[in-house]
Parts: C-alpha cells; structure tokens; sequence
C-alpha cells in the first residue's frame, strides 16, 4: 500500500457555517489533526463537494480522509469511497443539533466541534482500509436440514434463486407433518375452508428440481467449518458416510407434539381421546366422509379442549399459535361430513391471527359451538367421554358427553441438544465424572447438526427451547453465523408461517454464501470487510475470546493459541474488549483508534466548570437514538465527547482507565437490554460490558475515584427523548460530585 | 307445559341453539357472537337484568333451554340499540331479545307476571279491539292488573293528574263507554289475521 496521505474535509452546510467557526475548525485539523491536506466545502454532499474528494482520492493520492459534516450514519450514499480509509466527525447530529441555541452557547458547542474533529483525526492516523478476509471461499450451495413443508420450501425457493441445495431428511419420504395432514387451514380468500394442504405436489417439485438433492433416511453427522466451507458428513440409515461441503445451513427441523400421556386430568392416554396429530389420522382414514373413531364407531360428538398442556407453567409455558385455528379445521371435517354431529370448541382465549377471523366465522356459520372455559376432568362415561369444565361466560361448572375429545396440544421444538445443560455436563466430564460422560454422549445422540464446535453441538436456544437468536432485530438469525432456522424450529408457527419463514431464511443463507465469498461480514454488520487481527506474539493464552465471543468464532489450534474461523465473525468485537493484553484488532476498529480519540480532546482544567463525560455508545441503537435525539433538536449538554462502538462487549477496560487518567470526570456506557429479553446484536454484548464494569469499581477505588464515574445504561433504538435526559441527568451528578481528582495528571 | 313447548321439545331435544336458530326471529344470528361482552358492557340495564345478551346467547349454545325461556332478561329490553350499534359482529341483538320474548310468550314459559311482559299483553289487547289505543282503558286495565283494592289504590294516587287531564281535555270519561275507533276496524282485523296466518306457518305443526 502506497504512503498514507490524510485529508480532511470540513463541511459548512446544513447551518455548520452559522453556528460554528469553520476556519478554526480547519486550523485544528492542519495544526493538531496534523492533516496533509484540509479543505472546507459549503455543501460537502453536493456532486461539487464529493468530487473534490474524489478529485483528491486520485490526483493528490490521498489515502485516509476525515469527513467533518453529518453523522457516520448520515449521507453514506454521497460519502462512500471504498478506496480510502475514512472517519466522520459528527458536527451536525452531534453539536449544532443538540447544543443549546444561543449566544451564550457559542463557546461551549465550538469545544465540542473542535473536539470532534481532533478525534476524527486522531481515529483517521490509526485506521487502515479493511483489505476483506483473505480466507474466503466459494460455496455458494446451501444444506437444507428437514424436509417437511419450512424445509421443502427453503430448499425449492433457494434452487430457484438459483442456488444449489442438499436437503436431508431423516425419514424415508418428504412432507414432515404437513404430509400427515388430511387439510390444512386456508391461506387464500375467502378463508372459509380447508384447503388441500400441497404437500405432496411440493414435495414431488423438490424431488425434481435439477438442483436440488434429495438425501432421505438421512442424518446430519458432523457439521464443521463456518460460512462458505460448511464441511458436512451425512449418515444414511444403511451406516454409510457421504462427505459434503456447503457455504449455509438452513435448520428446518420442526416440532414434535406434546405428549398427551402428561396430560392425564385432560384424559390422557383414554381411549376415546386424541390430539390434533391423531384426529388427523382419523381424518385422513375417513377420507371425506363421516370420520369414525379407533373402533369403528361413528363420531357424532366431538369435544375440542384447546391449550391443553399449553399456557401453562407444569406443561408449555406457550401458546403454540396455531392450535385454534386448526380445532376450528378439524371442528369443520365434522361439520362438512355430516352437519348433525355435535362440535364444541373449549376455548379460553381464542386466537386466530393474520384472517383467522374470517375462518372462524365460517365456523360459526357451520354451527360450530365455542365455549370460553377451562376443562377440569375429562373421564370416560359410558362408550365415550365426560368433559367436565368451568363455563367462564356463566361462571357455572358445566358437562358434555362426548364420543371424542380431541386435545389441542402444542409444538414442542426439535431443536437438538439443550447447550445449557451441555455445558453442565461438558464441565463434569472433563472433571472425571463418568455419570457426565454417560449423559454427555446421550445428549450427543439427539443432537441435530452435530456440529464441531467448541459451544457444543447444536443452536443455542432463546426460550422454552426454540433455537432463535433475536425476536426482533434479526428473524431467522441463530447464535452461529451461516446457520438460519426456520419454521417451528424457531418459534410456534403454522404452516402459511412457516413458508414465509423458510423463504427469509433461504435467502439469508444465500446472502451469507454469498457475504462469506467476498470476504464480508454477515449482519449486522453486513459488508464489513474488516475481520480481527491478532498478534499471536503478544497472546497469553487466557481464552477470553475463545469463550466469550457469542458466535463460536474462535477456536484454539493445538499450541492453545485462539484460532479465528473469520466467516463465523461478526465483527462485534467482543474478543477485543476481553483481551486483557489486546492483542486483537480490526484494521478500522482497534484498541488504539478508540483510544486515540479519548486522548484527542482538550481537557479544561477543574476550575473551568467544564466537566468533560466520555459516551461510549453502541453503533447499533444508542449512537442511532443520539441521531435521532439530534433530528428531533432535542438538546443535550454540551460537555459529553460521544464514540461511536460496535457493541459494548467490545469496550476493552483500557479505554475507560486511560478516559479517567486523562482527566474525563465521567464515562456512560450506553448498550441495548440484557439479560433474557436482550436486544443486544451481538447476543450478550451488553451483558458483558455490565460484567466486565462491576469489576472495575475496585480499580477506581484504588485511584481515589467515585465509582460512579463509571456507569452504564441501557438504551432502546426508540430511546430519543430519554437519551437526553440520562445525558443531563448523569451530567448534573458529576458536576455535584466535582470535578475529577485526576484532572492535570492526564 | 304447554302444546307447542312439548313439540318444540320433542322436536329438537337438547339442541337449543338449533331451535332458536330455526323457531326465533333472527334467532339464525345467535351462533355468530363471539362472546367479546361489548352488548352487556353497553347495555344501561345491564346491572338490573338477571343475565346479560352476553350470557343469554352463551346460555342458547351451551343449551339451557329453560333458564333461557323463563329469564326476564328479554323482557327488560328498553330497545335502547346501543348493543346493535356497538356489536363488533353486527349481530342485530335488539331485535333477538324481542324474538326471543316473543318465542317465550308463544311458547308461555315467560314469567308470570313480569312488568314489561303484562304491559305488553295489556297494551296489545285494548289495541286490536278497536285499531286504536283507549287509553282510559288502557290506564285502568294496567291499574287493576294486580287486583281490585290494589287498582283503587292506584286510582286514588293518581287522581289529581286525571282531573288535570281532563281539565285540558287530554282524557275524555266518556271514552269508557265504546270508545273512538279506526275508520275500518274490520280492515285491521283482517290484516292482523293474515299477519298470525303467515306466523303459524313457521309454527311447529
């Protein structure tokens, strides 16, 4: 790479010439930021502006260019020269937008613009162009696990974006549950009928399609690799091994059904008593007609109890979502064979979402009868069933005799090995305990992908068992990069559901593929090139990073030293903020860009009244609510210096020492929600900074400090009016508390 | 019980909600509620009935022919529409309390006695007499309905706004004798036969 040459480009738009002094501006870039170049523009992000940078980038071979105008996350169409390094000093979202009007304010808001501009360039000195990940690859095929109706589709839908796809399926045909239903609940208007569920005719596409590959009576016996070299081993029944390779996965491994048996009080276990799985047994043997039951006796009553061993915390805590409206289906095989037989739905809250409604009016229409209550004893009487239930509307104990009772029972994920309790086992076993390793190698054989990693064999589960990463920020998403669930696997979900779900989840395999080949980094970080560094000579060999990097990315090779699969990373940073010795780094974000920034600023003295509070905000929500807080002109105080970082699990304790030696009176630390709702990016990012804080407070102790000059918040993307208020707030406590001892020492 | 309540029983056995459906004027809609509650909340009677639209067409599905038959629910209907307007599955509710009393009255299972139910029947019969209302007539017979010395009573509590009345000439004494009529009272009641024609074909025969 040629010589670094810095410009920076000092942008006067947007009312930053009105309220700033500009010249200073640039005189602080030349003088302090040491830039070969500086050059003020009137409207930066004009074509006139962007090709002087341009101009610039080819003609003076200018390699690093600092940006002084909006927010990083602002105009990134016009500021996008992917042939240089680039930092932005955010001067309009973050100082005239958020500063007080006012005169008297000018003194304070050109502090902080001549601040952000040292930082910009002190961040510029230490950054290098990302050159992408040399290790990549060139798979771009994806293996589909499960070939019911989320498999078959994930696998025909990516074949027809025109990917190649191997789909395993453990069974001896395609079609999973949906292949065992005589209907299913309508997905098109007028949602009055049951439709014809389709399975079959999808199943016969995929068999096929040119490029898919249909591997039946199969297993998944080894997954190893990451993004773009998934290296996979199948295990066909007969006990041979194929060797395959694939750049994504998709998990399509659906549900089983609650066990009925642990539901004895609801008649469990009965004769005359069937789940939904079971009625559509009865369904399909009727073919049509009037549906009998086991022994041959024609059903002319029929009881549905929904959430049964749902909703509830001795069963499933749940609602599997789809159970109403399949009673409802169920309900209307009765009613469509024969209108004279007796269909009663027991219901305590039905729910029927997308146009369920209209698919329970039809319902209605039919005579179908709901009754909002709660089943107490079902028993057998007579040749049949006794439902005994509380009536809810009339809040009256009530009875119906029954032929059938049909259980509206719930999806129970296949999601593989509990990691939790693998982790449990994993460290018994490597204590000695031979009762561990019997359990371990149980847990091992009901393990879906088998997967080599070090954080066991399978996905991590969010809740209740479901193998998802994030409800909101990212569907489909499972806590290692390139692997994508979908269908029920992932959350409860009916079938219309769980097609949509495998159609994302194809098409985030694909872009995974596709990221891992060109180097990138996979969202949310989509397009990042930078991957992390380590100076292997300066590692101790502690395995910070190898255990808290939330994406299995880093294993360790055979001298114990960490071993990056980078296709796995994405590019939080969180072995970077672990490193007690900081050896890991990314070309654009290091211990030292941020940590150069800190020492950039200008510290006024104690006597100044000019308290100076470092913010460390996650890139993901908090720097976007800060933003939003500047559009909003909702104004903050003027004495914080704002960072910018990918996730809190990347802040490394280093910077918030080296903030409060130079002389910083405070530091908030702004990250998303942890613990089991958490809406951190990055899985546990946040929860990390929290841990590695509260062992800081002893460190500040030892320097005469408040530890409460550390702290940190959590902070919603939405968060934009009470941004400012934690911003006032904290700083109305630090400027009660004084002005930091350390002041001058820096 | 009477001769049509011992077909209707015959006839359809447990399955109320099918012989409302197929016996009660709009009596097709009480399977479509979905039981939100929003009639019963709405209803400005609601605490002084003994049950609650709601519960009424709760009570029709799960099949309690006679709590439903013999309630007075019905019959404290002030036809006031504010469940009709509100009703989220446009169920014409108003309209099946009314067919529902009526149901009941053919049927004579309503309640003995109730207010609204004997002031009804009071009102119809001084009607189709003469095509008009005899309202002296009228006032009397609801005045005597609970026996004679009660009817004096109501007389004698009354009698400073009946003189009133008739000072302004709003009530005429002489109406007690005969009374003013339509101008074809056989006209009235030749329709009001035809009218029972066409409701006896949706009799139980």
């Amino acid at each position: 790479m040629a010589e670094m040459k810095t410009a920076a480009y000092i942008c006067s738009g947007c009312g930053l010439g009105d309220k700033l002094d500009v010249p200073q501006l640039a005189k602080i870039a030349q003088k302090e930021g040491k830039m070969a170049l500086v050059r003020e523009h009137g409207f930066l992000c004009n074509a006139e502006g962007v090709q002087m940078i341009r101009d610039d980038i080819e003609k003076e071979e200018v390699t690093h260019i600092c940006i002084a105008a909006c927010s990083r996350r602002a105009k990134t169409d016009a500021f996008s020269f992917p042939t240089v390094a680039m930092t932005r000093a955010n001067l309009r979202e973050g100082v005239v937008w958020v500063v007080a009007e006012g005169t008297e304010h000018d003194e304070v808001r050109q502090e902080m613009a001549d601040d952000y501009v040292r930082m910009a360039c002190a961040e510029l000195k230490k950054a290098k162009l990302p050159a992408g990940n040399p290790n990549h690859t060139h798979l771009k095929n994806l293996m589909v696990v499960g070939g019911g109706m989320s498999g078959m589709t994930a696998a025909f839908e990516a074949a027809e974006a025109g990917y190649e796809v191997i789909l395993v399926e453990k069974q001896a045909s395609l079609g999973g549950w949906a292949g065992k239903l005589w209907k299913r609940v309508p997905f098109k208007a007028p949602y009055a009928e049951p439709q014809e569920t389709g399975a079959s005719e999808l199943a016969a596409r995929v068999g096929s399609h040119p490029l898919i590959k249909v591997h039946l009576n199969t297993t998944v016996a080894e997954t190893s690799g990451a993004p773009g070299r998934f290296a996979i081993k199948l295990a066909q029944e007969s006990g041979s091994l194929t060797e395959v390779s694939v750049g994504a996965i998709v998990q399509a491994t659906g549900f089983a059904t609650y066990d009925i048996n642990k539901l004895p009080e609801l008649g469990g276990g009965l004769d005359h008593v069937v789940d939904h799985a079971g009625l559509e047994a009865l369904a399909k043997a009727s073919n049509g007609g009037a549906i009998k039951r086991h022994d041959g006796k024609e059903v002319k009553s029929v009881v549905f109890l929904q959430c049964a061993g749902q909703r509830d915390e001795k069963h499933l805590p749940y609602c599997s979502g789809h159970c109403c409206a399949t009673s409802i289906k169920q309900a209307m095989y009765f009613k469509d064979a024969n209108p004279e037989v007796s269909t009663v739905v027991v219901y305590d809250d039905l729910r029927v979402p997308g146009m369920g409604e209209d698919f329970y009016r039809s319902a209605q229409h039919k005579g179908v009868v709901f009754a909002k209550g709660k089943a107490s004893k079902v028993e057998t009487s007579g040749n049949g069933c006794r439902v005994n239930y509380r009536d809810l509307i009339l809040d009256a104990d009530n009875v119906i005799e029954a032929d059938l009772v049909v259980l509206a029972t719930g999806q129970v994920p296949s999601s593989g090995v509990d990691i939790a309790a693998w982790d449990k086992v994993t460290k018994e076993a490597e204590g000695g305990s031979e009762e561990a390793k019997q359990q371990k190698s149980e847990l091992k054989s009901i393990s879906i992908l088998n997967l080599t990693y070090r954080q066991g064999p399978d996905i991590p589960k969010l809740k209740y068992g479901f193998a998802d990463s994030h409800f909101i920020c990212f569907p489909y998403e499972t806590q290692r990069t390139g692997i994508y669930t979908a269908g029920p696997v992932r959350r409860p979900m009916d079938i219309l559901q769980a097609t949509e779900d495998a159609t994302g989840a194809a098409l985030k395999a694909i872009q995974a593929a596709e990221n891992a080949s060109l180097g990138r980094a996979a969202h949310p970080r989509a397009g990042d090139l930078s991957f992390p560094n380590v100076r292997l000579e300066g590692c101790t060999q502690c395995k910070r990073c190898t255990v808290e990097c939330p994406f299995g990315a880093i294993d360790e090779d055979e001298k114990r030293f960490p071993l990056f699969n980078e296709q796995r990373c994405r590019r939080c940073g969180t072995c970077m903020g672990a490193c007690p010795v900081r050896v890991i780094s990314f070309e654009n974000y290091s211990v030292d860009t941020v940590g150069s920034q800190i020492k950039a600023i200008e510290i006024p003295d104690e006597f100044s009244d000019k308290p100076r509070i470092l913010v460390l905000a996650c890139e993901n929500d908090a720097y976007p609510a800060l933003d939003m807080a500047g559009l909003s002109r909702i104004v903050y105080s003027a004495f914080v210096r704002i960072i910018p970082v990918r996730c809190l699990g990347s802040v490394n304790t280093i910077w918030i020492t080296d903030a409060l030696n130079s002389g910083y009176d405070g530091v908030m630390m702004m990250g998303c929600k942890k613990g089991d709702e958490y809406q951190c990016h990055f899985v546990k990012g946040s929860e990390l900074a929290g841990y590695r804080m509260s062992k800081i407070g002893d460190t500040l102790t030892g320097m005469g400090l408040e530890p409460e000059r550390v702290s940190t918040f959590e902070v919603a993307i939405t968060d934009n009016q009470k941004v400012a208020g934690l911003i006032n707030d904290y700083v109305a406590q630090l400027v009660e508390m004084g002005p930091s001892p350390m002041k001058g020492f820096g | 019980m009477s001769e049509l309540n011992q077909k209707a029983v015959a006839l359809y056995g447990n399955n109320f909600l099918k012989e409302v459906t197929e016996r009660v004027e709009d009596g097709e809609w009480v399977s479509m509620c979905m039981q939100c509650g929003v009639c019963a909340g709405s209803c400005p009677l609601g605490p002084h009935w003994e049950h609650s639209p709601q519960k009424i067409f709760r009570m029709i599905m799960a099949g309690k022919r006679d709590e439903v038959l013999t309630s007075d629910s019905m019959w404290m209907c002030t036809s006031c529409y504010s469940c009709i307007v509100r009703c989220p599955r446009k169920l014409p509710i108003t309209h099946i309390m009314h067919g529902l009393a009526h149901y009941a009255n053919r049927l004579d299972v309503a309640p003995k006695g109730q207010p609204t139910r004997e002031l009804a029947r009071v009102f119809w019969n001084n009607l189709i007499k003469t095509g008009r209302v005899n309202e002296l007539k009228f006032s009397l017979a609801v005045y005597f309905k609970d026996g004679f010395s009660q009817g004096i009573k109501n007389l004698l509590s009354m009698q400073v706004i009946a003189l009133g009345l008739m000072k302004a000439k709003r009530l005429n004494p002489m109406e007690i004798i005969g009374g003013h009529k339509c101008k074809d009272v056989g006209g009235i009641q030749k329709m009001l036969a035809k009218a029972q024609e066409i409701e006896a074909r949706r009799q139980i025969s």
